[in-house]
């Protein structure tokens, strides 16, 4: 315990006796910081940009067209398999859910493009509304809005919207009143607007071939379970008891969202490299500076200190710059978050933030770790010339 | 007299590629605590290797040294590591000090390092370093004190936790001739006043007229030990 609290007194010293060269390597940890925790927050923007909805169903299977691969936009299932599914032992609920792109016409010809998505009021799928109230009605012209349509639009719930879709070579346009709004509901990049399966597969974009026939196909159905804990006894009941669908769980199905998966694994990749790069910068750093203190560990060790003693010296000395660089580079990009508008991809998430920095201080002692055995290892007989 | 510390038969030998090199050779010596002692000789004469292995920096080849009468040829490094702690006081020919500690916290390491950092040791500290007229020093850095002045920190640091032994290695080495003069006075009235055995390594025979003994070594061997105040001053004067 004495060698430990002497430890901590020697680097303590030390740092504070240098402080402006600590504090500038604690400032290159702070900017591996502010990148890593940029590159964590892109991730869970771009992930949540393109697959919120998804991870947030009020779900706990998605059945697709059999060989869609789940890709959403490539399956279909006929509606009268939704009312199949729903007779199945161990589903609570079933409910289908399209889905298409469209615009919104905004003041001074300015357009919104989102996602429109139809679903089945009060079936798995349509969203819970945090204003307002729920779609209702298989036809109606209503529209439940996310509040990523607020925060870019001035579109409040009550209001009538108007949206245009291409329909054959046609631009066509419809109002539809807003009647409530949701949160966290984005969807392929877009922020969603939510409607009737009815209206939807009217106001949707089509081609000619469309035009002068309903669709009697949802992209994929979103079912509760009674018990989620049997959910792969219903996935296999279903598959065998209905033609052609395979059933995915939520994380599948996110993960099978378009440029999830690819998305996903550039931006780790890159925070790798970041954490790389840290652990290079410090160890080098470090380094260097156990090769200018030789002959200063070289006294400490001939009046008597013990290697661990000269060790944890080291090591705190890292902890200590490490954790200031990490404080440091936190707090700018909790500061910097402030400033980013809704349209920017960057999400914080507590826990992909909190692992990012256990990352970060963990690569100062990684980085670390060649210049603490290198201090250990120095004899004071050589570091002191005396040989 | 108290027998402080005792070489007996002591050798050290290195592989070269020339064959075995002995650069200690059966030297054998006894210093008495409050005695203060030079150990002289020109380049490779293994006065330097000596003194590595009293301060248990290395370890002899065959032979004895007993400081308070223990033995530390047999010792693990562990028990070295706590012996150079305890028992022995260091002070070193550059470098000595450590770069970040005050001067009054260079000196107080050694106490820190023992468990033995008090209020009272704090004020010892302060006190011999003023009498070593480093009262107006106490809070600067090694970096902003003369050579001299750091020579009298690690001095003051060999001895505020009274070791058995002090060994000096070239204490004057990096001094103008003033300088050292004043330094190995203080370091010589400080060994016979606390009653520590002191050795110095020093190549410049003028240090001697402070020390009380004068060991001579050659190609390894101790050749000549000066004991008579009359010869001691004479080999200062290089007469």
């Amino acid at each position: 315990m004495n060698n430990l609290s002497l430890a901590t007194y020697l680097s303590w010293q030390e740092v504070w006796r240098n402080r402006g060269r600590f504090f500038l390597v604690s400032l290159v940890i702070a900017l591996i910081t502010l990148l890593v925790l940029f590159i964590a927050a892109l991730g869970e923007g771009l992930g949540n940009a393109n697959s919120q909805y998804i991870s947030r169903i009020n779900a706990d299977l998605l059945v697709y067209l059999e060989k869609s691969d789940f890709i959403i936009p490539s399956s279909r299932v006929e509606r009268s398999t939704v009312r199949s599914i729903r007779r199945l032992d161990g589903v609570q609920d079933a409910g289908g859910i399209s889905t298409s792109s469209v615009a919104i016409l905004l003041p001074d010809d300015e357009v919104l493009k989102v996602s429109l998505i139809g679903v089945e009021p009060g079936k798995p799928g349509d969203p819970a509304v945090t204003e307002g109230r729920n779609l209702a009605g298989e036809q109606s012209k209503e529209a439940v809005i996310d509040l990523n349509v607020i925060q870019r639009s001035d579109v409040r719930v009550g209001d009538l919207i108007t949206i245009r879709a291409t329909q054959g070579t046609k631009d066509e346009f419809f109002t539809l009143r807003v009647v409530g709004s949701t949160e966290g509901q984005l969807y392929s990049f877009q922020p969603s607007i939510f409607v009737p399966y009815g209206t939807w597969d009217r106001v949707r974009a089509k081609s000619d071939a469309e035009l002068d026939s309903p669709s009697s196909t949802v992209n994929v159905v979103a079912i509760s379970l009674s018990d989620v804990s049997a959910a792969q006894t219903v996935s296999d009941a279903l598959t065998a008891r209905i033609d052609n669908v395979e059933v995915a769980d939520l994380q599948t199905a996110v993960e099978n969202v378009p440029g999830y998966s690819a998305q996903q694994s550039t931006v780790q990749t890159q925070a790798v490299f970041t954490l790389l790069i840290g652990v290079l910068v410090i160890g080098g750093f470090f380094q260097i500076q156990i090769l200018q203190k030789v002959p200063q560990i070289g006294v400490l060790k001939a009046i008597g200190a013990d290697n661990f003693t000269v060790g944890m010296a080291a090591v705190i000395q890292i902890i200590i710059t490490t954790t200031l660089g990490v404080a440091i580079g936190s707090s700018l990009a909790f500061i910097f978050s402030l400033t980013f508008p809704p349209t920017v991809p960057i999400v914080f998430n507590g826990l992909n933030s909190a692992i990012a920095i256990a990352a970060l201080l963990l690569i100062g002692p990684a980085g670390g770790l060649v210049s603490i055995f290198y201090a250990v290892r120095i004899e004071p007989l050589k570091a002191l010339r005396l040989s | 007299m108290t027998l402080a510390l005792e070489v007996k038969n002591v050798i050290k030998s290195f592989q070269s590629d020339s064959g075995e090199i002995r650069a200690v050779d059966d030297v054998s010596f006894a210093v008495e605590a409050g005695e203060f002692v030079a150990l002289v000789g020109p380049s490779g004469s293994g006065k330097t290797t000596m003194l590595s292995i009293l301060a248990a920096l290395l370890s002899p080849t065959s032979g004895q040294i007993l400081i308070d009468g223990v033995d530390l040829a047999n010792m693990s490094e562990a028990e070295r590591v706590a012996l150079r702690r305890e028992k022995i006081g260091f002070t070193f020919q550059s470098n000595n000090l450590i770069p970040y500690l005050t001067a009054l916290e260079n000196v107080q390491l050694m106490l820190r390092l023992n468990q033995r950092f008090d209020r009272a040791g704090a004020v010892r500290s302060a006190e011999l370093l003023s009498r070593l007229g480093l009262g107006e020093r106490l809070n600067n850095l090694p970096a902003q004190m003369s050579g001299g002045q750091q020579q009298r920190v690690a001095i003051a640091r060999a001895l505020i936790h009274n070791p058995t032994v002090v060994l000096a290695d070239e204490p004057t080495a990096s001094l103008d001739t003033e300088r050292a003069f004043q330094v190995v006075q203080t370091f010589a009235a400080l060994i016979h006043e606390n009653n520590r055995a002191g050795i110095m390594v020093t190549h410049d025979l003028r240090m001697c007229q402070y020390v009380d003994r004068v060991l001579q070594m050659r190609d390894g061997k101790l050749v000549k030990i000066f004991t008579s105040r009359e010869e001691i001053l004479q080999l200062a004067k290089g007469e």
